[in-house]
C-alpha cells in the first residue's frame, strides 16, 4: 500500500479551513465549544482532492465558526487584536502549500485574500458539496479555493466540483471545467460606483489599475451606479444570523465538544456551556438571529429578507444581461487593521457590503490582485478569464 | 344545561420505511440496543445534510389518498427550533407551511350512528429520540431520532370519545392493511383537543390538549375525565376553565397542566435551506395512486364477495403482509375462499405446533399458488397437499418438485389400478360376498385396500369407477 500512496501523491499539498471536516483530525472552526471534536468523515470536498492526488497538509485557523469577517478571533490562536489574519491565505502566499480550500459565508476569505495578495474563488452555490462544512448559513455558504494564481484556482476547483448525493442542494451536474484563458476580448466589465467610494485610496488605485489592464486586453471597462448593495449586505446579515443561530444550537454540551463543569439541571448544562463555549461575536450574532426568526419580528425581518434576496436575485440578473462582471473592491482597505472584538461586530456589517451579494443569491466571485470580480451564474470561466489576463497585463 | 363535547386530534403515525427520513440509518424496526441505528446525521454531528427519503413522500401522499384528502403538488419542510437532549440538532425539521396532504374526509363509525370527521392536513416530520432515567444521571438513546412520521390533522369534528376510539382503530386497520404503518404500540400518538359547549350552540369553549397519549383506552379514559372537569366547571363553578396543555396520568385518572414553559414556547419555524422543495408532479402522483392499496371498506368488501368470512377478513386486515400473499395467491386465479382457508387454517395451524403465528409465515405467493392448484386440479390430494405445505414452510422446499419426489402425485394410470384392485378384490373374499349380498357399504372396504396400496395417492374417481365396474358388470 505504501507506494501506491507515494505514487498518489503527486498533485501537491493542500491546507483545509477549520470549518471543514478532515476525518479524525480534531475540527473546531475557531470554538472553544468543539474542543476536542474529531469527525468520522471528511468533508467531499477534501475526500474529493485526496482521490485525485493531494494530500492535505494541515488545518488552518479561523476566526469562530468564520463569521468574523474582520477580526478573525479564534479559541485557539493568539488573542491579539487581528491575529490571524487570514492563516489560509497567508500559508498560500507564503508557498506553504499548493492551494487551501475555505468556507465563504460572508466573504471573509475573499477579504483574506485581498488583504494577503492571494486568489481566492467563491464558486456558484451548490456547485460544490457542502457535506462536511461545519453549517452556519445553509443558504448561502459555499466551499471556495484559495491559490496562488487563476490557473491553480482553476485546476483545484475542477476537482472538487460536481454532484455529490450527500448534499440535496448539490446541483446536478457531474463535472465541471474552469477555463482561465479564454479570450475576453470585447467583454464588458462594470464597475460599481457606490463600493469603490466607501474604499480607501490604495483600495481605489488597485481598482483604477486592474480596470486599465482589462482594458488593454480590450475589455470595455465603465463605472455605474448600484444603490442597493447596502439592502442586500442587510438582507444577508438577517439571513446569516438566522441561520447560525439555528446551526449552531446543536453545541449543546450533551453530545460533544465541551460541556461545563459545573451545571445543577439540563437547563444549567446548556446555559453554562454555551456562555463559555462561544465567543463575544457567536453570542452576538445567536441572539440577533433568534430575534429575526422570533413570532413578533419574522415577518418584518427573516421573511422580507428572503423577499429581498429573491428581488436583488432579479436585479443582478438584469445587470449580468448588461455585463459580463462587476469590478468592485473585496474590502474598504489594502492592509489589516486591528479591533477589539466588540468594534469587529460592528465592523462586520459595514464590511459586508462588500462581499454579501454573492452569498445573498449564489453567484461566483473571484478575488485576484486585490480586488473583486462577481459574476453571473456559472459565469467562474469568465471572471478567471478576466483576472487571468489582468494579471498578465499587469506585469 | 345539556352539553356537546369537540374534540379534535393530531395523530402521530411512524412510517414504515427501510430507513429514516433523511439518513440511511433503518427505519423504524431495525434497533435492539440503545444508539445501535444512528449515524453523524440523525445524531445532530456537524456537516451532515439531510437527503429526502422519496418513500417518505409516497407513503404520507398514499395515507393522504386514504384519507381522501387533497396531495399537494409543492411541498416543503420548515425547522422547528427548540431545546431537549433527546432532539440532538436542537430543532426538527417538519413541514409548517406547505404541508403535504390537505383537506381530506374519513366517515366514522359508532353505534350512535355515523360521522363525518374532517382532516385539515397531513404533514411529514422526524421523530425525537428518548431519554433514559436512572439514578442521577440521564442517558440519550438517538435509535427514534429522524425516524419518520406524519402526523394527522383532523378539524374539531369528534363528539364523542367512542367516535374518536373508533377513528384510530380505523386508522390503525387502514394503515396496517396498507404497508403505512405497523401502528405498534407507542407508534401512534395522540394530542387531544377538548371543549364543551351547551348543545345546539356554534361557539366555542374554553379549549385544552391533552398531549402524547398512546394507548386508546388511556386516550377514551381521559376524555371522559377531561368532559366532566370541563362541565364541572362550567356547570358548578369548580375552577376557572383556561387554555393550556395538560398531561393525562393513567393511574391517577387526572389530568394536570403542565408548566407554562413548556408550552408558550416561541418554535421560531423558518424554512429548511438544506431541502429543496418538493414537487408531485403528474406522473410521480399517478405512479402513487397505481399502487395505492385498495381501501379497508373496499378491499373487505371485495373479499366479502369471494365469499371469505368477516371473521377471516378481520383477520388478513390487520397484516398488510398477509393481504398481500392473499391477493397474490388469487392473482394466479386461485379462488379466494380457498386461499383464505389454506392460509388462516393450514399455514395458521402449521405455524402454531412450531409456537409461530402468522406474522412468521414466510411461503410466497408462488409457492401456496402451485399448492393449491395441484391439489384443485386433482393432481394431488388434499392431505398431500397439506404435507407439502409443511415441507415449504419449514424447509422451503419446491412444492411441484417436493410432490413428484415423494410420489404424491396422483395415480390415475387405468392399467395399474386395475391390477390394484383384482389383487383387493382377491384379498377381501368376505367383502365381495357381502356386497354380492347385498351390502353397498363392503364395497368402501374393498376401496380402501386399493388406496392403501397405491398409498394414498390413487385417482378416487378412477378406482372407483374400475372397482363398480368390475364388481357389477
Amino acid at each position: 500500500m505504501t507506494y501506491y500512496a507515494v505514487e498518489m501523491n503527486t498533485q501537491g499539498t493542500v491546507a483545509v479551513d477549520d470549518t471543514l471536516l478532515v476525518k479524525d483530525i480534531e475540527a473546531t472552526a475557531g470554538s472553544r465549544i468543539l474542543e476536542g471534536f474529531k469527525p468520522l468523515f471528511s468533508a467531499e470536498a477534501v475526500t474529493r482532492l485526496e482521490k485525485a492526488g493531494y494530500t492535505v497538509a494541515g488545518k488552518t485557523h479561523v476566526g469562530e465558526f468564520g463569521l468574523d469577517l474582520v477580526g478573525e478571533f479564534s479559541y485557539y490562536a493568539p488573542q491579539t487584536e487581528g491575529a490571524l489574519k487570514g492563516a489560509a491565505a497567508q500559508l498560500v502566499a507564503d508557498g506553504g502549500v499548493k492551494a487551501a480550500l475555505g468556507v465563504d459565508l460572508n466573504g471573509a476569505p475573499r477579504r483574506a485574500a485581498a488583504l494577503g495578495g492571494v486568489c481566492f474563488m467563491k464558486p456558484t452555490y451548490g456547485t460544490v458539496s457542502r457535506y462536511g462544512v461545519m453549517a452556519c448559513a445553509c443558504s448561502g455558504e459555499q466551499v471556495g479555493v484559495y491559490a496562488a494564481n487563476t490557473a491553480e484556482v482553476a485546476q483545484v476547483l475542477s476537482v472538487i466540483a460536481g454532484h455529490d448525493d450527500k448534499d440535496g442542494t448539490s446541483l446536478r451536474n457531474e463535472h465541471y471545467e474552469y477555463e482561465t484563458t479564454a479570450s475576453v476580448s470585447g467583454k464588458r466589465v462594470a464597475v460599481v460606483k457606490e463600493l469603490v467610494d466607501r474604499a480607501d485610496e490604495a483600495t481605489k488605485a488597485r481598482i483604477a489599475a486592474f480596470a486599465d489592464a482589462l482594458r488593454a486586453s480590450g475589455v470595455s471597462v465603465e463605472e455605474i451606479s448600484c444603490e442597493w448593495f447596502d439592502t442586500a449586505a442587510t438582507a444577508w446579515q438577517m439571513l446569516m444570523a438566522a441561520e447560525t443561530c439555528n446551526n449552531v444550537s446543536r453545541y449543546d454540551g450533551v453530545k460533544y465538544g465541551h460541556r461545563a463543569e459545573t451545571y445543577k439541571n439540563i437547563d444549567e448544562l446548556y446555559v453554562n456551556t454555551r456562555t463559555e463555549g462561544f465567543n463575544f461575536l457567536t453570542k452576538a450574532t445567536i441572539l440577533y438571529g433568534s430575534d429575526m426568526l422570533s413570532k413578533t419580528r419574522y415577518a418584518d425581518c427573516y421573511d422580507k429578507s428572503l423577499r429581498v434576496r429573491r428581488v436583488i436575485a432579479e436585479k443582478v440578473k438584469a445587470l449580468f444581461e448588461a455585463y459580463d462582471a462587476l469590478l468592485t473592491p473585496a474590502c474598504s482597505q489594502t492592509a489589516y487593521e486591528a479591533y477589539d472584538i466588540h468594534e469587529a461586530f460592528r465592523k462586520v456589517f459595514a464590511e459586508s457590503v462588500f462581499t454579501a451579494v454573492p452569498n445573498l443569491i449564489g453567484t461566483p466571485a473571484l478575488v485576484c490582485g486585490g480586488v473583486q470580480l462577481m459574476g453571473d451564474h456559472f459565469a467562474e470561466s469568465v471572471l478567471l478569464s478576466l483576472a487571468t489576463a489582468a494579471e498578465k497585463e499587469g506585469k | 344545561m345539556k352539553f356537546e363535547l369537540v374534540i379534535g386530534l393530531e395523530t402521530h403515525v411512524e412510517l414504515n420505511t427501510n430507513s429514516k427520513i433523511f439518513c440511511s440509518c433503518g427505519g423504524h424496526s431495525s434497533p435492539k440496543e440503545p444508539n445501535d441505528c444512528v449515524c453523524p446525521a440523525c445524531s445532530g454531528m456537524p456537516g451532515m445534510l439531510p437527503v429526502m427519503n422519496k418513500r417518505v413522500v409516497e407513503l404520507a401522499a398514499t395515507a393522504g389518498l386514504m384519507l381522501n384528502c387533497e396531495i399537494s403538488r409543492y411541498t416543503t419542510f420548515d425547522k422547528k427550533n427548540y431545546y431537549y437532549p433527546d432532539l440532538p440538532c436542537a430543532y426538527q425539521i417538519t413541514q409548517l407551511n406547505h404541508p403535504i396532504c390537505t383537506n381530506g374526509l374519513v366517515k366514522v363509525k359508532t353505534a350512535a350512528g355515523e360521522r363525518d370527521i374532517r382532516i385539515k392536513q397531513i404533514h411529514m416530520e422526524e421523530d425525537a429520540g428518548k431519554l433514559v432515567h436512572s439514578g442521577n444521571s440521564s442517558f440519550v438513546d438517538f435509535n427514534r431520532t429522524s425516524v419518520p412520521l406524519i402526523e394527522i390533522v383532523t378539524q374539531p369534528d369528534f363528539r364523542s370519545p367512542e367516535e374518536v376510539v373508533a377513528y384510530l382503530n380505523k386508522l390503525k386497520n387502514m394503515f396496517r392493511a396498507g404497508g403505512i404503518s405497523e401502528c405498534e404500540e407507542g407508534a401512534m400518538r395522540c394530542d387531544v383537543n377538548i371543549s364543551i359547549r351547551e348543545e345546539g350552540s356554534e361557539e366555542f369553549g374554553v379549549r385544552t390538549e391533552i398531549k402524547n397519549m398512546a394507548s386508546f383506552e388511556a386516550i377514551d379514559r381521559a376524555i371522559r375525565y377531561e368532559a366532566q372537569r370541563h362541565m364541572n366547571a362550567v356547570e358548578f363553578e369548580t375552577e376557572e376553565l383556561v387554555q393550556e396543555t395538560r398531561r393525562w396520568d393513567d393511574a391517577a385518572g387526572k389530568t394536570f397542566a403542565m408548566r407554562n414553559k413548556e408550552t408558550e414556547a416561541d418554535y421560531r419555524y423558518f424554512p429548511d435551506p438544506n431541502l429543496m422543495p418538493i414537487v408531485i408532479d403528474d406522473e410521480w402522483l399517478e405512479q402513487i395512486k397505481a399502487n395505492k392499496p385498495a381501501a379497508v371498506d373496499e378491499k373487505a368488501e371485495e373479499y366479502s364477495l369471494m365469499g371469505i368470512s368477516e371473521k377471516e377478513i378481520a383477520v388478513i386486515m390487520t397484516d398488510h403482509k398477509i393481504a398481500a400473499l392473499l391477493d397474490g395467491v388469487i392473482a394466479q386465479g386461485i379462488d379466494g375462499k380457498d386461499a383464505a382457508s389454506w392460509i388462516l387454517t393450514d399455514c395458521a395451524g402449521i405455524l402454531r405446533k412450531n409456537g409461530q403465528v402468522l406474522k412468521d409465515l414466510t411461503v410466497t405467493a408462488d409457492q401456496l399458488a402451485a399448492i393449491i392448484k395441484m391439489v384443485s386440479d386433482g393432481k394431488i390430494n388434499r392431505g398431500a397437499g397439506k404435507k407439502v405445505l409443511i415441507a415449504v414452510i419449514e424447509d422451503g422446499v419446491d412444492p411441484v418438485a417436493f410432490c413428484e419426489e415423494n410420489g404424491f402425485t396422483v395415480q390415475a394410470d387405468e392399467g395399474l389400478i386395475a391390477s390394484v384392485i383384482d389383487k383387493a378384490i382377491a384379498a377381501n373374499p368376505q367383502a365381495v360376498e357381502d356386497f354380492r349380498a347385498g351390502k353397498e357399504k363392503a364395497l368402501m372396504a374393498i376401496f380402501g385396500a386399493c388406496m392403501k396400496e397405491l398409498r394414498g395417492n390413487g385417482d378416487p374417481q378412477v378406482i372407483k369407477a374400475l372397482l363398480e365396474q368390475k364388481m357389477k358388470g
